[in-house]
């Protein structure tokens, strides 16, 4: 084998490990942010997230439209503040809701947005006004085992 | 294998020559490392054993690692569906990957395509006295041949086992979200937020270093060690094979049982 096409194997090599280990480090263990085409920004406030991540997808009648970008502390107003990453081609009313909701019982989180009958359109930026949280499963059993026994009192 | 005698006599003969090859083997590694000033002043010497052991395993390494992953896309999702949870199908093949299978599976594969041809070019070096020959020259065989290869193995053992982990999660990708369609996102954010970079992929690279050290040492010196006859040199090949199989499963529980502790 010649110098030149040996030399340039190893470093073909060489760089190709190098390669996979950055792919590893970025992609993998999650030390960067990956953009998602041609994008706009929608901003969410939320009492509770749940276990929603950035990434997430966010969905309206169950197409995912978007991700989520970032998730941000209020310290003023102590709430979550989401930041979506929505498609240019996906444009919602200004009256838009939008959840956080569960996809099966532990399966992972998700946005849901839900269009309004308002005729003008969000634009970039601007802050989804109707907000649900995450439905905090503890929560909902504490408020379950009350009703009941609310009932049995009534019954006494 | 030879017969062996398995009485009291025998069992002690058998310990003592063991013991007696592994210090030889120690004492081995100590030189190679002491003779490595000629590898670091001639770099062409690893770059040419770089090639011959790193570059020629690309193939099986690259292949190895996407069906592996395609397959554990496949299996994960099948378990994971019945708890409704295939969007973790990311965590499960990007961890079992980078912590476990990426570095032992990447080592088998590096000892029985590099490690062994380490061992019968070596050999049989010696059993035509190529060895004897530079000695003759007052070249050192340690320092020209042994070491440069020691490094080559050493420096390409990780590299292959950080394409092999790449890979596999492509692979994985490839089944999980091409083939079977879970969510992209989910995928990547959920793998992403699960892997932690020092707990996760450092373990994985420290345990591969510690394999490369671990194949190349006895595949060097089973081969610097054979007997200078073409069984010698058969019988030295498979030894390679089998001893650093078993000496990489080993080191893998050894180190994953430290790196659990220190967690």
């Amino acid at each position: 084998m010649q110098r030149a096409t040996l030399d340039l194997w190893v470093g073909i090599f060489v760089i190709a490990g190098i390669a996979a280990l950055l792919v590893l480090a970025l992609k993998v263990g999650g030390m960067s942010g990956i953009g998602v085409g041609d994008t706009y920004l929608l901003v969410a406030q939320f009492d509770n997230i749940g276990g929603l991540k950035t990434r997430a997808p966010v969905k309206s009648a169950g197409v995912v439209v978007g991700r989520v970008a970032s998730i941000q502390f209020d310290n003023e107003r102590f709430v979550a503040s989401v930041t979506m990453n929505i498609g240019k081609d996906y444009k919602f009313p200004k009256d838009t809701s939008a959840s956080i909701l569960t996809s099966g019982l532990l399966g992972e989180q998700y946005i849901g947005l839900e269009g309004g009958g308002d005729t003008a359109n969000l634009s970039a930026g601007e802050r989804i006004k109707q907000t649900q949280s995450a439905v905090v499963l503890e929560r909902l059993i504490g408020q379950f085992l009350y009703s009941k026994a609310a009932e049995g009192g009534d019954k006494k | 294998m030879e017969h062996r005698d398995l009485s009291v006599r025998g069992v002690g003969a058998w310990t003592v020559d063991n013991v007696l090859r592994l210090g030889y083997a120690a004492r081995f590694i100590a030189r190679t490392i002491a003779a490595s000033g000629t590898s670091l002043a001639r770099p062409r010497l690893v770059i040419r054993e770089l090639y011959y052991t790193g570059v020629l395993s690309l193939i099986i390494i690259l292949v190895s690692g996407l069906f592996v992953g395609m397959v554990l896309g496949f299996q994960g999702y099948h378990t994971l569906q019945t708890y409704g949870s295939e969007s973790a199908l990311g965590v499960l093949v990007a961890l079992s990957l980078v912590r476990e299978l990426g570095p032992v599976v990447s080592a088998l594969l590096f000892a029985s395509r590099a490690g062994s041809a380490m061992t019968a070019e070596i050999g049989l070096m010696k059993a035509t006295e190529q060895l004897s020959a530079m000695e003759m020259m007052a070249v050192d065989p340690i320092a020209r041949v042994v070491a440069p290869r020691f490094w080559a193995g050493f420096i390409s053992m990780p590299l292959l086992a950080a394409m092999f982990s790449a890979m596999g999660v492509f692979g994985g990708y490839l089944v999980g979200v091409v083939l079977i369609g879970v969510d992209e996102g989910s995928f990547w954010s959920q793998m992403q937020s699960a892997v932690d970079f020092r707990n996760d992929i450092v373990n994985g690279i420290i345990k591969s270093v510690v394999f490369g050290f671990a194949v190349t040492w006895i595949a060097l010196f089973e081969g610097y060690d054979a007997p200078p006859t073409a069984e010698g040199v058969s019988g030295a090949t498979t030894r390679t094979v089998v001893t650093s199989s078993l000496a990489i499963l080993a080191l893998d529980f050894l180190l994953t049982a430290l790196m659990f502790q220190g967690v």
